[in-house]
């Protein structure tokens, strides 16, 4: 027994029994220079064309180099609406990131270039990836002083989004890593100008966070640190952040003011 | 003539009913077998928390002594399900307290656990036994402590990789020297150390404690002393297996390994060093299971372990084993029936490259008795697919995890249609079925002709087009739960097969191409179903056509939840959106 109903997409399929393949997500017709071919339609799928809805999440190092690591692809947002912040490459790794994790095989996983973290994959329990993340630090008797227990999850809260996401904070590398990887997470949410873009290489982004704000952008990365006191993203340097950061907040530009001088004034007497 | 058997003669026969699957035919038969049926099931499993409320549940089954309750969708496990969604566990027990206060067993899974929740059992329950909570989050310690301390006549509690809000130990201690019931304790997922002494005593006062896990804390030292103590354990697992331990203390441990006759299964093993393997030798022959997916040992070290374990029935380990590894696995444990193989590292370019679709050829080949495999590998073949479907017609479950998404056949570059073709053909019982890499709609068509038997399947990264779904829907005729993501299909298919969802507990999607619109006339035109449309964004801004994230999908006589985050959209939550707002031009 078949239960169709009508659909509300105009373009009419609802009543067609045929079933027409949609191309959502807006590709052209890409021809692929990858090795991986598909089998030629059977007749019953003739109207479908393989190669325009091939996906290929263009991993470095892949088979498909060609293709770029949008995920604006991969989300289901109607072709015309971009990511505002498609995924930046991070290539700035300090040997700490790279050991965070699992074990490394000597001499074979030094440099991971752009990591396209994609939620829930490989499917692997949380509890998992914890453990086995401290697992790892111990063995490698790593004298950064991470803490044994667990990877370094911090809930990322922003003003004005209904949930709030979790990250681990082992993942990244340093603040840049950190801030192209919240971008992209909490891009939707953004109205202007994002204060988070990169201090290009600089792990202090104090200075020009000031800037950012006294150019009106909207957004500020804080962070709780174990104090409970607030402070603004990249005071300190990369491994006490990581160490010291219980809560990280996007808060918008005109809370934050407050945090500014006195956290500028920090960075100023270390230097 | 009356022909109808007396109530006390049917109480007696469904005695014998065991099944839940059996006693819910027989409760269809007539009315009064009905009511029989629901006055004598003790055993009530719920497996989907809002598919039934807790009353209905409480008046339906008032001699019910054991409940077992699912929350959230499975996928919640990858984190693709927001904190916040629900699955919570607090009406079902405020519910029970009421109704059904003789209750003695509880078994939640991936629900919401306040502290709460667990003094409010503490206080409930006069002859509670057993607590098992299984991906559970939101309680901390403090509520352990409430139930340890109240539960006079405690058998089991068990917390199996839990988020707990860790205090410290002291709960441990709260359990009183009265209790002398103890047949089961896990805390291996907590992080705190608890006082040593209190647990031995806890230990040597629990004659009948068969099963004990601990948590990492817990020393290589301290665990030689727990096991003098328990030497009857049928189910152990180790707390960290690291500590330098001397000469005099390394022989006292492997004499107490040597006690443990009944032994049948070991788990733990965290930072296992490999001198210390040996110390397990004697306890290998009887294990039947044995979890290393925690051990980071090499392949050497494993292949030495496994090759002693000739009993061993189901085997847990990481892709340190290496094909090699897996080749001893199968020339050394004939009677594996369950094998997962872990991945050590997250990311795609930190996998083992030695473990290979080889390695579970070899198992498919030797084991007979193979039927439940979870195996995560950088690449496969669709021979070795074949090869696997060939030697083990027998496979029930069979989840395989390519970790690059749309890898496809690493030596004829082809999809991995073929491949699963052969599977489903072949394995004809099939139930669970995972499947990966690069996948045409041809795969599910196959899955769709011969998966008749497939209860479960997951999804991610594959097909070309809503055939795929279509294939799906309109031929797995035993499918009760599907969970996809990341897959290029429309309205169309869904739509189209929209009474089949009534015949599922339920259906998962996201990242996929289903719009807002599909979803209102979906949840207009069936009511029997919830359809949850899961976004960051309220759907409602965009226009209908345009695709939601998350969409799950479940049948539920319960009618609306009342418990739904802001980003979540039911057609209930808004009332505006009433069949005016459907039309369609």
């Amino acid at each position: 027994m078949s239960y169709r109903l009508e659909s509300v997409d105009k373009e009419g399929l609802g009543t067609s029994p045929g079933l027409k393949e949609r191309n959502y997500f807006g590709l052209s017709d890409c021809s692929s220079v990858d090795s991986s071919t598909i089998p030629s339609a059977d007749k019953k799928s003739s109207s479908l064309n393989f190669k325009a809805t091939e996906l290929r999440l263009g991993l470095p190092d892949s088979q498909s180099p060609q293709r770029e690591t949008d995920f604006g692809l991969l989300s289901p947002r109607t072709p015309d609406e971009k990511l505002l912040f498609p995924l930046l490459p991070c290539k700035d790794h300090s040997a700490s990131g790279n050991k965070r994790g699992y074990l490394a095989k000597s001499g074979s996983n030094n440099a991971p270039a752009a990591k396209a973290q994609v939620v829930g994959w490989p499917p692997i329990r949380s509890f998992r990836k914890n453990t086995m993340a401290s697992s790892t630090s111990k063995n490698t008797n790593e004298v950064d002083g991470k803490p044994g227990l667990g990877a370094l999850f911090v809930k990322v809260s922003m003003d004005g989004a209904p949930y709030l996401r979790k990250v681990d904070l082992g993942t990244y590398t340093c603040y840049q890593h950190l801030s192209s990887a919240l971008e992209k997470m909490f891009s939707c949410f953004t109205l202007g100008q994002c204060g988070l873009h990169g201090a290009h290489g600089k792990e202090r982004m104090s200075e020009v966070k000031l800037k950012d704000l006294l150019h009106g952008s909207e957004f500020v990365l804080t962070y709780e640190d174990k104090d409970g006191d607030w402070m603004l993203v990249g005071d300190v340097p990369w491994e006490i952040f990581t160490e010291t950061c219980r809560k990280l907040k996007i808060m918008k530009g005109s809370d934050s003011i407050g945090l500014a001088p006195s956290a500028v004034e920090k960075s100023k007497n270390k230097d | 003539m009356d022909l109808r058997l007396p109530s006390k003669v049917l109480e007696h026969i469904f005695s014998f009913v065991d099944s839940n699957e059996d006693r819910n035919s027989v409760s269809l038969v007539c009315k009064s077998w009905f009511e029989t049926e629901r006055l004598t099931r003790k055993r009530v499993f719920v497996r989907n928390c809002y598919a039934v409320t807790p009353a209905a549940v409480a008046r339906r089954f008032p001699g019910m002594r054991s409940l077992t309750l699912k929350g959230k969708p499975h996928f919640a496990d990858y984190n693709l399900v927001p904190d916040g969604w629900g699955g919570y566990a607090w009406p079902w027990i405020e519910a029970m307290a009421e109704k059904s206060p003789s209750l003695e067993e509880l078994r939640l899974k991936r629900m919401v656990v306040t502290d709460e929740c667990l003094e409010k059992i503490a206080a409930s329950f006069k002859d509670f036994k057993v607590l098992v909570l299984t991906s559970c989050e939101g309680f901390s310690t403090d509520g352990l402590a409430a139930i340890a301390v109240a539960c006079r006549n405690l058998t089991e509690l068990e917390l199996r990789e839990c988020i707990v809000e860790d205090l410290g130990g002291d709960w441990l201690s709260y359990f009183p020297e009265t209790l002398t019931s103890l047949v089961s304790l896990d805390f291996s997922c907590l992080d705190s150390e608890v006082k040593l002494s209190d647990l031995e005593r806890l230990v040597s006062r629990s004659p009948n404690l068969k099963s004990l896990k601990l948590n990492r804390a817990v020393s290589l030292h301290a665990l030689g002393s727990l096991l003098c103590l328990a030497p009857q354990l049928v189910e152990l697992g180790t707390g960290s297996f690291s500590d330098k331990l001397d000469q005099e203390a390394v022989s006292k441990l492997a004499q107490v390994f040597t006690e443990l006759k009944e032994l049948k299964s070991l788990s733990g093993l965290w930072d296992v060093l490999p001198e210390y393997i040996p110390l397990l030798y004697s306890v290998c022959p009887g294990l039947t299971s044995l979890n290393l997916s925690y051990a980071t040992v090499q392949m050497p070290d494993l292949v030495e372990l496994l090759s002693r374990c000739s009993n061993l029935q189901k085997l847990w380990v990481m892709d340190l084993i290496e094909d090699k590894g897996l080749e001893v696995v199968a020339s050394s444990c004939k009677e594996l029936r369950e094998l997962r193989v872990f991945p050590s590292g997250a990311d795609v370019d930190e996998t083992n490259v030695a473990l290979t679709e080889q390695g579970l050829v070899y198992v498919s080949e030797a084991c007979p008795n193979l039927e439940s495999v979870l195996y995560f590998c950088a690449q496969f073949t669709n021979a070795a697919l074949v090869t696997i479907a060939k030697n083990r017609p027998n496979l029930k479950c069979f989840r395989l995890c390519v970790i690059e998404p749309f890898a496809s056949d690493h030596e004829t570059h082809q999809p991995l249609d073929e491949g699963f073709k052969a599977i489903v053909e072949s394995c004809k019982d099939l139930q669970r079925l995972s499947v990966s890499g690069l996948l045409t709609d041809k795969a599910f068509e196959h899955i769709g002709r011969h998966g008749k038997k497939l209860k479960m399947l997951s999804i991610a990264f594959a097909g070309d087009s809503d055939l795929m779904l279509h294939h799906l829907l309109s031929g797995c005729e035993s499918l009760n739960k599907l969970e996809i993501r990341d897959c290029p299909f429309g309205d169309t298919a869904l739509l189209e097969n929209a009474a089949k969802l009534e015949t599922m507990r339920s259906l998962w999607m996201s990242s996929c191409g289903v719009s807002f619109g599909a979803c209102k006339l979906l949840s207009e035109k069936m009511p029997k179903l919830n359809v949850e449309v899961i976004d960051e964004h309220s759907p409602e801004t965009r226009p209908d056509s345009s695709p939601v994230e998350k969409i799950y999908i479940y049948r539920t006589v319960a009618g609306p939840r009342m418990d739904m985050p802001e980003f979540v959209w039911t057609k209930h939550k808004n009332p505006e959106i009433g069949v005016s707002h459907l039309a369609i031009e």
